[in-house]
């Protein structure tokens, strides 16, 4: 109990850091943090449940007004603004890449890998597409459109969510939650 | 650590954070349900007013808060313009700004302590699944650690440095979430030695 709870409460605050690390811009002049990659690591690390549980928590203090998104945005602004869906879809893709951690027996590198392009991309951005249509009344294809510019961010961060997860198995393999 | 709060007093301050959390919830589902641009206006002009109440420093913090949305609304902007819907166009942007500004009214107006009372509150009927202790035990810990993590990643950035003169990059994401890993074991050990979580 005490263990999950404390591996819980410490990776969501790895998230709050995440998203302070110095950021660097894409060559479209799209920022990025490290911010999602403390998604995908939830649930590489840390397992379906407790990832998305970890992220949960993380959501739950920006509501409460604590300026822990990406660029210190935080309250409950942002639930209703054109990012809302990725942060509703954060929890699920959390989930989906630790479960796909935990059914398959890949090497920790192309399990987590796969896990968070299966999770932080496949199953976050269809949840992101319709929170922008809705809040910028667009139809699904234009919004798409604009989710598109942060693929490529993500898909580097999909690279280093399996090389994190990767030293961690090498490193302090019992500490490994989904593959315990 | 700093919350969104703002630190200049205003009226608002003072309503019961409930009755705001719901006022917000109605004004959310109104903006979204209607297409009137007269009514967004309204609408918009009621909230920076609301702002105002506060005094220049206020209203000017909001309005920072507010900045993170410009690159939406230059796409909506551009979009509409091209197509030659400015109306519609303009009704999305309001209804945005509209939004997240009283959104951002309320976070700004309501004290973190008096957000966890609601929170418990609405956390109730999960009390049975989620004891309320062990969410708040939650919370704190995270509002914790969020500094030591912090101070451990500057501390790991200048070991590097020490030590090379190229830049870090995504090198040390693995030590940082080894060290989260670690921190979180010895904190459950030191749970577990003072009698456990109920």
């Amino acid at each position: 109990m005490e263990r999950s709870l404390t591996h819980i409460a410490l990776f969501a605050a790895l998230i709050a850091v995440l998203g302070l690390v110095p950021r660097v811009d894409l060559a479209t002049g799209v920022p990025i943090t490290a911010q999602s990659l403390g998604i995908m690591l939830c649930g590489t690390v840390l397992g379906a449940r407790r990832g998305a549980l970890a992220v949960l928590l993380f959501l739950l203090l920006v509501a409460l007004g604590l300026p822990l998104l990406s660029g210190g945005r935080g309250g409950l602004g942002v639930f209703v603004g054109p990012t809302v869906g990725f942060l509703i879809g954060f929890p699920i893709a959390a989930f989906v890449a630790g479960w796909v951690m935990e059914r398959t027996t890949l090497a920790p590198f192309w399990a987590a890998g796969a896990g968070a392009v299966i999770g932080g991309i496949g199953v976050l951005y269809p949840f992101g597409i319709i929170g922008i249509s809705v809040v910028l009344d667009k139809t699904l294809a234009e919004a798409a459109l604009i989710a598109l510019v942060f693929l490529p961010g993500d898909i580097l961060k999909a690279v280093l969510a399996g090389l994190v997860t990767q030293a961690i198995a090498r490193a302090r393999p019992a500490a490994l939650l989904s593959r315990a | 650590m700093l919350t969104l709060t703002s630190p200049v007093d205003t009226p608002l301050h003072r309503l019961p954070a409930g009755a705001k959390l719901a006022a917000l919830a109605a004004t959310t589902l109104a903006l979204f349900a209607t297409q009137s641009i007269a009514l967004m206006c309204a609408a918009l002009a009621v909230i920076a007013a609301l702002h105002l109440i506060g005094g220049r420093r206020f209203a000017a913090h909001g309005l920072r808060m507010l900045w993170p949305l410009w690159p939406f609304v230059a796409v909506v902007a551009l979009w509409h313009l091209w197509a030659g819907q400015a109306q519609q166009g303009g009704t999305v942007v309001l209804r945005m700004l509209a939004a997240v500004a009283a959104a951002n009214l309320v976070t700004m107006t309501t004290r973190l302590s008096d957000m966890i009372t609601v929170l418990e509150w609405l956390a109730r009927p999960l009390s049975p699944l989620l004891p309320p202790r062990r969410l708040a035990l939650a919370i704190a810990l995270v509002i914790r650690f969020i500094p030591v993590l912090s101070e451990r990643m500057a501390t790991l950035a200048q070991a590097f440095r020490a030590r090379s003169p190229r830049r870090s990059g995504w090198r040390l994401l693995a030590p940082a979430a080894l060290a989260a890993l670690d921190d979180a074991e010895h904190v459950a050990d030191a749970l577990r030695a003072r009698g456990g979580v109920s």
